[in-house]
């Protein structure tokens, strides 16, 4: 599975909190804001109303000591361990959190959401602009990771937890993380960040504007107003994804995989037919994707990555965004991944080292890519086992 | 005077040793830190407040399911990263001679430690010598079980060695525990005889300027 094979847009938000189990200890949740909770933004707007939408698994306990946060990435979702609302399949981390799991819902009480400029219930371009009447569409106001963990830290606050155990998100989850443990650094008592990178390298906005580009190209975008104008920028949504998909993978696992093999062919076909399997799978997560995402929190979210530069608001200096700090960090990168390689991950543990923090580091060997935090990677799952219960023991929640 | 030397569950006899010459609470950093054994051994008897190098992802994953502070990296490129002063120790367990620029990595261990130990086997003891003078083949010891051609230790050094490369880096040696079979004893400043029988050693340093 990759971050791709998802599901299908989830049907109109409720406005109003909701709460159903269809498994043990899953409920599907949305979180109004009101106009006496506006969301202060970074760009020095603000955001009001707004809504977030929340999975939680397992029970918080009587301290309310046990709460760990997911934190999803680009084109995640709050829909961690639960099956799909619509699909029905699993959730997009099967491996890591679930009854048993190194997120033992047993054990820990689970919080996932979906971030501000979401699409999957949380306010996001496609929600309706109280002062219009319209969609956002891309007047909505432009958000940055800070402002995705502020939203996030309001939730937290509203389900009455001071500190979380645990803060774990891979890619993008893991900016999250690390801006979790910078602007809030009593409440993590742990931070698990993997896969990612203390700031966006010049590469990865590259990549980033390709995509946005392509949607933007689409005749069908209209300026944004798809939706009002009952269009579709499907097009060029497909193109950004399969670009970006490129980047999850790994050379090495692509020639795995597919090699030059063709798709349903005995030849080439002179043409430009997807006649080599890897642009079949291609389009097909292109077009797959199209289904379960919006084009516009495509853009914003994207662009929320960029501006991602932890140490910018310490005078360029990584370190000093975990001063003092008394949280227990373990970052996690992977050999093949070329979009966060071990080198990104490697500045944050030289910064939280020159921060004297409490600092796990490993590099896990696969030829997976990106991709591989949300794979079943042995390694990976034994060493946050390992991390995972160490801390618990050491806040009080052992076995 | 002599004692006994313990030994940890893998038959390593200088962990109990370096444990011995650290202040309780201390801040510790193990370079080349294994399975986390010392840190493990360091967090149980001295309350240390410790952390760990390891070249190995399955010495990591071992530490970190310990709950031990564990980063993966390489003794020879990692520890520029930390900040000088940064601990109150810095060991060095039987890794020393394995390390690609023996030096570099002596330097930047006095850079970031108020003290560096050190333990590493002495090429100069007498078995080694008459193994290469008798036999005429690279020396197979207890503390040196390779072949010439698989052997980790690319830089094998004599006790006389480390003292000079000490003197030369400004280091002041503290302490100097001499281990010859299951004997162990401090011996201040190794001289020819200490050189002729010690099967390893560990050296408490520090820097002459501090």
């Amino acid at each position: 599975m990759n971050e791709t094979e998802k599901r299908q847009p989830a049907k109109g938000p409720a406005k109003e909190e909701e709460a159903t189990a269809p498994l043990d200890g899953l409920q599907r949740h949305i979180m109004p804001f009101g106009p006496e909770a506006p969301l202060r933004l970074d760009s020095g707007e603000s955001l009001s109303p707004f809504t977030i939408a929340y999975e939680t698994y397992g029970a918080l306990n009587a301290d309310r000591s046990n709460a760990v946060l997911v934190c999803h990435a680009l084109t995640g979702d709050q829909f961690v361990a639960g099956p799909n609302p619509v699909t029905g399949k699993p959730g997009w981390w099967p491996n890591m959190v679930g009854p048993g799991r190194p997120i033992d819902t047993n054990r820990f009480f689970v919080i996932c959401q979906n971030v501000i400029g979401g699409c999957m219930g949380t306010t996001g371009p496609m929600e309706i602009n109280p002062a219009t009447g319209d969609p956002y569409g891309k007047d909505f106001p432009v958000i940055t990771i800070g402002d995705m963990v502020r939203a996030q830290a309001m939730l937290i606050d509203r389900l009455g937890i001071d500190q979380l155990f645990c803060v774990i998100g891979g890619s993008m989850g893991g900016m999250q993380t690390l801006q979790w443990a910078s602007a809030y650094p009593g409440r993590v008592f742990s931070a698990i960040p993997i896969a990612t990178a203390a700031r966006h390298s010049a590469q990865n906005i590259a990549f980033h504007e390709v995509g946005r580009q392509a949607i933007i190209a689409d005749r069908e975008w209209r300026n944004g107003n798809y939706i009002a104008e009952g269009t579709s920028p499907a097009k060029g949504l497909a193109v950004a994804r399969m670009a970006a998909h490129i980047t999850y993978l790994s050379e090495a696992a692509l020639h795995r995989k597919f090699g030059r093999n063709l798709q349903d062919r005995e030849r080439v076909s002179y043409g430009f037919e997807a006649d080599f399997q890897i642009e079949s799978y291609l389009r097909h997560q292109g077009s797959t994707f199209v289904e379960r995402f919006d084009a516009n929190s495509y853009l914003f979210i994207t662009r929320a990555m960029d501006y991602f530069d932890l140490a910018a608001d310490y005078d360029g200096v990584l370190a000093n965004a975990f001063r003092d700090t008394k949280t227990r960090f373990c970052v996690m990168s992977f050999t093949s991944d070329w979009l966060f390689p071990t080198s990104d991950n490697r500045q944050i543990v030289h910064a939280l080292n020159a921060a004297a923090a409490n600092v796990s580091f490993v590099e896990i060997d696969t030829d997976k890519g990106h991709d591989a935090f949300l794979l079943d990677e042995p390694e990976m799952i034994s060493t946050l086992r390992g991390f995972i219960d160490s801390a618990a023991q050491k806040r009080g929640l052992g076995k | 005077m002599s004692t006994a030397v313990s030994t940890t569950a893998n038959g390593r006899v200088d962990l109990a040793l370096i444990a011995e010459m650290i202040e309780p609470g201390s801040r510790v950093l193990d370079v080349g830190c294994g399975d986390g054994d010392l840190l493990a051994l360091l967090a149980a008897t001295k309350n240390v407040d410790g952390r760990g190098v390891e070249l190995s992802q399955e010495g990591v994953n071992a530490c970190v399911a310990r709950g031990l502070s564990v980063i993966q990296g390489d003794a020879d490129t990692d520890l520029r990263d930390y900040p000088a002063n940064a601990f109150d120790y810095v060991i060095l367990s039987q890794t020393i001679q394995a390390t690609r620029n023996p030096r570099e990595v002596l330097e930047q261990m006095k850079r970031i430690g108020k003290r560096a130990i050190i333990s590493f086997p002495n090429f100069g003891n007498w078995k080694v010598r008459s193994q290469l003078f008798f036999t005429g083949r690279m020396p197979e010891t207890r503390a040196l079980g390779y072949s010439w051609y698989n052997t980790p230790n690319i830089h094998l050094c004599t006790l006389r060695d480390f003292v000079y490369l000490c003197d030369e880096l400004g280091l002041t040696i503290d302490d100097a525990v001499n281990v010859t079979g299951n004997r162990a004893w401090k011996v201040g400043r190794p001289g020819h005889l200490i050189n002729l029988i010690a099967d390893e050693a560990v050296f408490l340093l520090s820097d002459k300027r501090r």
